[in-house]
């Protein structure tokens, strides 16, 4: 019977019932009034990118360490029909933040490539002509780590002044448009 | 005691079941919401090649979702063909997989190729599965019935009846001169293939 039992206890530890291995998906995606996971994400080679979230060097950074006061998530994909249907969208919605005074270098937006390789995401790039940064994630880390979402979703992160950072807004296919984009944003970066 | 048994039994089998589900990374566009069936994953391949790498391609004629039959023999002179198999209609991977070439048509002409899609799925099936990729920019065939005839010629017929996650690249004088017969469970990279579309002539 004990071996019974030891054996059973390594078919769950196996199935991840009881230990969660490393890397496993997260239950789900940060949820709107939780902490944004403390993911790390490669710090981008091209020099505009860095600059435009306000890295420099190499390794890896946070998103809470991105300049700016909320940073917008979009967990996307090349293969991904509505992601392609909704990047010119986006494209204007980052037009429209970099237009407004207020809006201007504290709000930055960030793309992660779900599961697309470092190539895949320069074609998406230059096919719909992305002017923010879009980060690969070829072996689908961080989607695993933002709880394998469909996609595209968003997540806004304020980022607040002690270093934390705060889920304020998460959803699948959550781009309604520039403007109600824009409102969602401006209601949580200038309070 | 019999009862502890029944229960470990049961929890064994649920473990079991949880250990099995561990499947691939499903397709994830919203375009398909709730409609991509689990498959789980699945055997690498399993399939025996039919083809070589610098032989000819045996040629085919096969129906299209846009109603023209579509065959080999007419790209020769003109056209470097792709020739791009997914398992199945509605399944994992597969859904994602095309759309991405929807938007890189671009880099196919580059290289004046074409691209042939291919399942062994009926004309209906594939004609409400592509809706949701939105309007496909290369023809997309079936090799309905007889049933996976083509990919049975080629060697890409597994034995459930679906055909394996496979690329062809065929030059303009019809030889075979890459063949990526990929790991159903994921999905080629797309470098890949564009890198060896570089090596043909244009």
């Amino acid at each position: 019977m004990k071996r019974m039992l030891l054996f059973l206890l390594g078919i769950f530890l196996a199935a991840g019932w009881l230990v969660p291995p490393a890397g496993q998906a997260a239950a789900g995606p940060p949820a709107k009034g939780e902490s944004f996971p403390a993911i790390t994400l490669p710090i981008p080679k091209d020099a505009d990118d860095k600059n435009y979230l306000g890295l420099t060097g190499g390794g890896s950074f946070k998103i809470t360490q991105v300049k700016a006061q909320a940073v917008l998530i979009e967990i996307y994909s090349m293969y991904c029909p509505y992601c392609q249907k909704e990047a010119p969208g986006i494209n204007e919605l980052f037009q429209a933040i970099e237009k407004d005074p207020e809006l201007k270098g504290r709000i930055k937006i960030l793309g992660i490539g779900a599961g697309n390789s470092a190539y895949e995401v320069g074609v998406y790039k230059k096919t719909y002509n992305v002017p923010f940064t879009l980060i690969p994630d070829e072996r689908f880390a961080l989607h695993k780590a933002l709880g394998e979402t469909r996609t595209p979703y968003f997540i806004l992160v304020r980022i607040d002044q002690g270093g934390t950072g705060l889920v304020t807004y998460s959803e699948l296919a959550g781009f309604k448009g520039v403007e109600s984009f824009l409102e969602i944003i401006r209601k949580e970066v200038i309070r | 005691m019999n009862r502890l048994k029944g229960l470990l039994g049961f929890l064994l089998v649920a473990a079991l079941v949880s250990l099995g589900s561990a499947g691939p990374v499903f397709s994830r566009s919203e375009a398909f919401k709730e409609n991509i069936f689990p498959v789980g994953q699945l055997k690498p391949t399993d399939s025996k090649l039919k083809v070589k790498v610098g032989k000819k391609a045996p040629d085919f004629t096969l129906p299209s979702v846009g109603g023209e039959k579509v065959s080999l023999h007419q790209f020769l002179g003109k056209k470097n063909v792709v020739l791009s198999f997914v398992p199945a209609a509605w399944t994992p991977v597969c859904s994602d997989q095309w759309p991405g070439y929807n938007i890189t048509q671009g880099l196919f002409e580059e290289h004046d190729a074409i691209l042939l899609g291919i399942t062994v799925d009926n004309i209906p099936t594939l004609y409400s599965w592509t809706n949701q990729m939105g309007r496909l920019w290369f023809p997309v065939l079936s090799d309905f019935f007889p049933h996976g005839a083509v990919a049975a010629r080629f060697g890409v017929l597994r034995t459930d009846g679906t055909s394996e996650r496979a690329l062809f690249v065929i030059d303009k004088k019809g030889i075979l001169r890459y063949i990526d017969v990929h790991d159903i469970n994921q999905r080629p990279p797309l470098e890949a293939l564009m890198g060896e579309l570089g090596k043909l002539e244009k």
